[in-house]
């Protein structure tokens, strides 16, 4: 059997993996890994099915130590990854040998890293999932140093033989998200609507799983009143009543009692996971 | 009855009603005529997210199933057909006393009608197995604690505008408590992991504190 030790879990080390959609009407949030792709990536690389339980590292500043060997790679934030000292390229698998240690570095672009190891990560499931939600609590702990991951039996595919060229590191410039209409895009002055899409938005730093608030021109409603709380969508961009945006990620609330202007549409909603306090954000139209 | 059909982005629809009233019955309509695809419904006061997979049914055929759902079907009808569930209560909470002299009865007489009244969930919200329970036999509205508690027990059964409640687990709340079950709200070991689900009835019975 072979096993994590985590000896450094940096900012926020969370297990996670596609989430648990369905129990929204019970009150609870699918959660899951903020960045999809990123976690599919990552789990192909070393062969597991796409949504194999993965470690979702904020920021980076980890380091673990392979109790018996086995294949890793890291995905999604771009930054140094060292096993036992060696630079190990992005967004490729690797060998750990027994004792290897992993290091993972402060990312240089993106924010969050997914490392994925071949059996994926053999935690409990909890209401079919081994995502933790940080908003309701359920789910794995978060990861602490000296906790121990079992990791799950090898799966059927092998590791393949792939592929670094499809692989982009996040970008560190603007990025431009495509938006859908919100269910109350009316509730908001022409003005506002057109101001979501030509200014250009800071990501503050009131970034979390639950959601990414946004810095820019104050959104004005045309129709004040309070909204009945009704249900929302990951990447739904609701407007607090000072008029700045937040885009809801995978740990929000179920339902939420601010209008949602517009909807990150489901390409782009990957790239949010990624955005860094103070990066610049650009909406157009999907 | 009006619905509105409001976008929700690539895999769901949000059906906006004129009131709760339209939302369970509607709630109730869709649940009793299921379509593959239809991933989940989830209520809240005056809407219906309809969350779809769009690779087995497209967003247009969703939403045609809605429009042809009747005006009038399933007004307290179909998912409301299982039996309530019974919640037993010792009806000792903090605030009954206050309760009660704030809607100008006695507390037994509060109590009675929370015990005679036929309560159903509208929608679930606010922590996991919080059901919102909404009651034709119920008249009062309480307004909430100008200071909510910052620790709410587990079970403590509370009233809040025109809504009865049981607080699933350990939390903040500014409902006011008027007592308390043994009754396991939420366990995601089980399944269901909650007791209410919208839709479910809900009978409250007095037993003695214990």
């Amino acid at each position: 059997m072979t096993r994590l030790v985590v000896e450094q879990p940096g900012a926020l080390a969370l297990v996670e993996d596609l989430g648990r959609p369905g129990f929204a009407r019970l009150g609870v949030a699918a959660s899951g890994a903020l960045d999809r792709s990123a976690l599919a990536l990552a789990n192909r690389l070393v062969g597991n099915p796409d949504g194999a339980a993965a470690l979702e590292l904020l920021v980076g500043g980890f380091r673990a130590r392979f109790d018996g060997g086995g294949w890793f790679a890291v995905t999604g934030a771009w930054g140094s990854v060292r096993l036992d000292g060696r630079v190990i390229a992005p967004y490729t698998a690797a060998r750990a040998r027994e004792g290897s240690v992993l290091e993972v570095g402060l990312a240089e672009r993106g924010i969050r890293y997914l490392l994925a190891v071949r059996g994926g990560f053999d935690v409990p499931p909890v209401l079919g999932s081994r995502s933790r939600d940080t908003l309701a609590g359920i789910g794995p702990e978060p990861v602490r140093a000296g906790d121990v991951l079992e990791i799950g039996a090898e799966p059927a595919a092998s590791v393949p033989v792939v592929d670094v060229d499809v692989a982009f590191p996040p970008p560190a410039s603007t990025v431009t998200l495509a938006l859908r209409p919100g269910p109350r895009a009316d509730w908001f002055t022409d003005a506002a609507r057109q101001a979501l899409f030509d200014a250009e938005w800071r990501i503050s730093e009131q970034a979390d799983r639950i959601g990414a608030r946004l810095v820019g021109p104050a959104l004005e409603r045309r129709q004040q009143g309070e909204l009945p709380s009704e249900a929302t969508v990951p990447g739904s961009i609701q407007v607090a009543g000072g008029g700045q945006p937040t885009i809801l990620l995978a740990d929000r609330p179920v339902t939420g009692g601010y209008p949602v202007i517009a909807i990150v549409a489901p390409g782009s909603l990957d790239a949010v996971a990624q955005l860094r306090p103070g990066q610049a954000v650009r909406f157009r139209h999907a | 009855m009006s619905r509105r059909l409001l976008p929700s982005g690539d895999s769901a629809l949000l059906i906006e009603c004129d009131s709760l009233e339209e939302v369970l019955a509607l709630h109730d309509a869709l649940a009793a005529d299921p379509r593959p695809g239809v991933v989940e419904l989830v209520p809240a006061a005056r809407t219906i997210l309809v969350a779809i997979d769009p690779a087995v049914i497209p967003l247009e055929s969703a939403a045609t199933w809605v429009r042809r759902i009747p005006a009038e079907a399933g007004l307290r009808s179909a998912g409301a057909a299982a039996e309530p569930v019974t919640i037993p209560v010792a009806y000792d909470g903090d605030d009954l006393a206050a309760t009660a002299a704030l809607l100008a009865v006695s507390t037994e007489a509060l109590v009675a009608r929370h015990v005679a009244a036929e309560w159903r969930v509208a929608f679930v919200g606010f922590a996991p197995g919080f059901g919102y329970l909404v009651s034709d036999d119920w008249p009062f509205e309480v307004p909430r604690l100008s200071a909510p508690r910052t620790h709410v027990p587990p079970g403590a059964v509370a009233l809040a505008g025109a809504f009865g409640g049981v607080y699933p687990r350990q939390s903040p709340g500014g409902w006011r408590l008027i007592g308390r079950t043994t009754a396991e709200l939420w366990n995601p070991e089980s399944d269901p992991p909650a007791l209410l689900a919208p839709g479910r009835r809900v009978r409250f019975e007095a037993v003695g504190a214990g």
